[in-house]
């Protein structure tokens, strides 16, 4: 049996421990929010916190875990999280997609870089959206730098 | 499309198919649908607690409006513009507004009330706009002579805002709530007029999108995302080479394994079916499976680019021929370019996947399509029912860009589903996804012209050699030797010139090929757009003033380079090293032009970093979504033509995944700015693709202003720029 923390939850799984925590996530616990999007941690798709590192879950097996794990369903309560509040002020969503997995990265990075340049942001964001919302992505971080101010 | 003035009731009554096939069977009908679709318990349209008014609109008790939509929501914020449109008319408190798909298993059991679910060409506003204003318009009819009849007053005294009926001499006032069951019921003898542009209120505003919240909280549902009791999951292998098959599969070598089920047959591939999509996937890598690959198994890419060059100089079919270009060109020295571009994959962030539940009588389907109602009719196939017994549950689709048009996964997930009569989840991993898409098609394009001597094109001569896509998927075997998608972008060529051939070549390999975000106009505006820039190079004309030129009658043209000019600051200078291109084309009935500044790093990368849109689709819905759609069209575009590149060896794809299948991100993401010069009138230009083809040729300008070097083939990172900033 693995034990994992997720969004402050215990679970106690009967999974083989070499399954990448992104499908444990999804299939054994029903947290469909992180998503899959190339399995090999290129695109960003599935990231997550563990004790407030953003991760690919999908490259990070489950018997590997040795922290809390912190999903896009534990971010906040209804969407309160400065983060999101930006993300919908500066619409940036379309298909949406990736959506989860950019505002993991960005909380994470913005815990560490509370006045980001666009430098750093260039260099901490990698994750890939094929709708090309990174024009709005960029200006959503710096708003959200703001509110976290605030 | 030719224009037919149609009168308005006989539009209503009949439907007019002549407008694209909307026929909003509507009729404004979807009255007489309603009341026997409330009877059908196992109708999942009637899941809500409101009253339907029509087949599109239901009013709930506390006045909240459901506007359902029969397009599909891939990122182009469809959800939000074509409620818009209803709500405009209707007169609704937006704040109260939500959307819903229509559902395609109605259409099939009802006289096709929402007509065709097909979400492409950038058509969901152009061809439904007028019809949903009329369903708004008619609906508000109905909703004011229900309060008047209440009152006992005249129907012209009551008036329809935010959500209520006024009755203004003496005050009184119904939300919308409390009247929709008599409304329902109401006949009109005739419909109501709808707006005219002048009169909007609604459309034109710059709306948040209502899609946006649960984008954000991770509560939006892909079809990824949907969890069935009692479902198993699937992953399927096809051959490495398509149009290849299975020869034998070894299932002993698996069996016994944790969580696997078992082993099923799919046309070309096999698929493992498990309890976790985790244990089917490593299962199936274990899969001993022997493969036929069938006659696609010798060739590669070099070879398909000598056999495209090969056929330029062979037989072509003539698409377009005003004046006599040959002879012109035969008594000039004509300049003459071949222009080629490489298969390129959609690559959607969300891999296709499919959950498909076939029991004898009921086939349920849950996934992201493009197409809702052409997905039952292919599923109804598939499993051996009738299409009324098949309920496809659209959800949020994790990308489109044209490759959901098509299901072929859906087809393997209704077989696996019922060869183990359980529910099943069917998920294509990146590398499945890259490997089987249907790509945009391979292509050489030669342009020649002739400058007479006022420096303007005597004559110009266009010949494309490229894969048939309706050949491809089967539709049509295109006899004429002329397909419309092959040829767009190059037959309604704006400029003026006396002499024009426009020649096509259809020749496909055994790679699948289909629609791909811009279609044609993706690499033909490649190719005429870079040739009209070389033409201006060749004329000493500046490229923007060469176009004014060339484009001196097509006022709309016009105008949108007139604010190019202006907001590019096109004739600014630039540093060393730097450069600035434009291009201009018309795709789905809108102009769009955009200017480029690159800059070039020492070893010759290219590092964009302004792009200025200007967009002229005649009206705008919803302006901000416009300009998300602009936006996400030319970061699509600027990944393939920079990176875009599916290569072909031994007959399979090469690329897998995103590590060798690049894309711009974060950091290679220009500013990007986009400006309307809307030319109003008629004109009700698409949205979703126009900004994709001018972004190819700009760039690729763009490197010319900064080196003097012409790059004629993409991508271009194939292109060799090294010491020439």
């Amino acid at each position: 049996m693995i034990h994992l923390t997720v969004n402050d939850q215990v679970h106690e799984l009967d999974v083989e421990p070499e399954t990448p925590l992104l499908w444990v996530l999804r299939d054994e616990i029903g947290l469909t929010g992180t998503k899959y999007g190339c399995g090999i941690a290129q695109c960003g798709a599935c990231t997550v916190h563990i004790d407030g590192q953003s991760v690919r879950s999908c490259v990070v097996t489950v018997g590997a875990v040795r922290g809390r794990v912190l999903t896009i369903e534990g971010l906040s309560k209804d969407a309160g999280h400065p983060v999101q509040k930006a993300w919908i002020a500066e619409d940036v969503p379309q298909c949406g997609y990736c959506q989860s997995g950019q505002i993991m990265a960005a909380v994470a990075f913005l815990q560490r870089h509370p006045k980001p340049t666009d430098a750093e942001i260039d260099a901490a964001l990698t994750g890939i959206c094929r709708c090309g919302t990174y024009p709005r992505l960029r200006a959503a971080i710096h708003r959200a730098a703001v509110l976290m101010q605030g | 499309m030719s224009k037919i003035e149609i009168t308005r009731r006989h539009f209503l009554n009949v439907g007019l198919t002549a407008a694209g096939g909307l026929a909003v069977g509507v009729a404004v009908p979807g009255w007489g649908a309603a009341v026997t679709a409330l009877a059908d318990r196992s109708a999942p349209w009637e899941n809500q607690d409101g009253q339907e008014i029509g087949a599109w609109i239901v009013i709930e008790p506390d006045d909240d409006v459901v506007i359902r939509v029969a397009k599909s929501e891939m990122g182009q914020g469809i959800l939000t513009a074509l409620p818009m449109i209803v709500a405009e008319e209707l007169g609704c408190d937006w704040s109260k507004v939500r959307s819903e798909y229509a559902s395609a298993n109605r259409n099939v059991r009802q006289a096709q009330p929402y007509g065709s679910f097909g979400t492409g060409g950038s058509g969901s506003v152009r061809r439904s706009r007028e019809a949903l204003q009329q369903i708004g318009a008619s609906a508000r009819a109905r909703l004011i002579a229900a309060a008047a009849k209440r009152w006992q007053v005249p129907d012209g005294e009551c008036t329809a805002a935010d959500g209520k009926i006024v009755h203004a001499p003496s005050g009184r006032s119904f939300g919308y709530g409390a009247l929709a069951g008599e409304a329902a019921a109401i006949r009109l003898d005739s419909e109501p007029p709808i707006k005219t542009p002048d009169q909007f209120t609604l459309i034109g505003k710059p709306l948040a999108r209502l899609d946006t919240r649960v984008k954000v909280t991770g509560e939006a549902e892909f079809g990824i995302d949907i969890r069935v009791p009692d479902m198993v999951y699937a992953a399927v292998a096809t051959c490495p080479v398509p149009g290849g098959s299975v020869k034998s599969f070894d299932a002993a070598k698996i069996e016994g394994r944790r969580g696997i089920h078992s082993v099923v047959p799919v046309p070309n591939g096999v698929a493992v079916v498990a309890d976790r999509f985790w244990r089917a996937q490593q299962a199936l890598a274990d899969l001993p499976i022997e493969w036929d690959e069938g006659p696609g198994a010798g060739s590669d890419s070099d070879q398909f680019r000598r056999d495209y060059r090969a056929a330029l100089d062979g037989k072509a079919a003539n698409a377009l021929n005003t004046g006599d270009a040959e002879q012109a060109l035969a008594g000039a020295a004509p300049i003459e370019a071949l222009y080629e571009v490489p298969h390129v994959a959609h690559a959607p962030m969300e891999p296709l996947n499919c959950t498909a539940h076939f029991r004898p009588d009921r086939l349920d389907i849950w996934m992201g399509t493009q197409d809702a109602l052409g997905a039952t009719n292919t599923a109804a196939k598939t499993a051996g029912l009738a299409p009324e017994q098949v309920y496809v549950h659209n959800c949020y689709l994790g990308g489109g860009f044209g490759r959901r048009a098509v299901n072929d996964e859906m087809v393997q997930a209704v077989l696996v589903s019922k060869a183990v009569g359980k529910p099943v989840k069917l998920i294509w991993t990146r590398e499945d996804d890259m490997r089987n898409d249907r790509f945009r098609p391979q292509a050489a394009i030669r342009m020649k012209a002739a400058l007479g001597p006022d420096k303007l094109p005597l004559a110009i001569d266009i010949r494309t050699a490229v894969g048939s896509i309706e050949r491809s998927l089967g539709r049509d075997k295109v006899e004429s030797g002329v397909e419309r998608q092959a040829v767009e972008g190059l037959s309604n060529l704006p400029y003026r010139t006396p002499n024009l051939r426009v020649d096509c070549i259809l020749k496909n390999t055994h790679i699948p090929v289909m629609f791909w975000r811009s279609v044609g106009s993706s690499q033909n505006a490649f190719a005429v757009e870079s040739f009209i820039d070389e033409l201006a190079h060749e004329a000493g004309a500046d490229p923007l003033q060469f176009r004014r030129t060339l484009l001196r009658d097509k006022p709309d043209f016009l105008h949108v380079l007139d604010v190019l000019e202006q907001k590019s600051d096109w004739g600014r200078a630039l540093p060393a090293g730097s450069g600035r291109g434009m291009a201009i084309h018309e795709a789905f009935g809108t102009i769009v032009a955009e200017s480029v500044e690159l800059a070039l790093s020492p070893k010759g990368e290219i590092r964009v970093d302004r792009v200025v849109a200007v967009v002229d689709c005649g009206h705008v819905i919803n302006p901000r979504t416009v300009e998300m759609q602009i936006e996400s069209a030319i970061i699509y575009g600027l990944s393939a033509a920079l990176f875009g590149e599916i290569t072909i060896k031994n007959g399979r794809v090469e690329q897998a995944n995103f590590d060798d299948y690049q894309m711009v991100r974060l950091a290679d993401a220009p500013k990007i700015e986009t400006y309307l010069a809307l030319s109003g009138g008629g004109k009700w230009g698409g949205i979703g693709e126009p900004g994709t083809p001018p972004i190819a040729p700009a760039v690729a300008n763009a490197v010319f202003a900064a080196t003097g070097k012409r790059i004629r083939g993409l991508p271009f990172k194939n292109a060799d720029l090294s010491g020439r900033a």
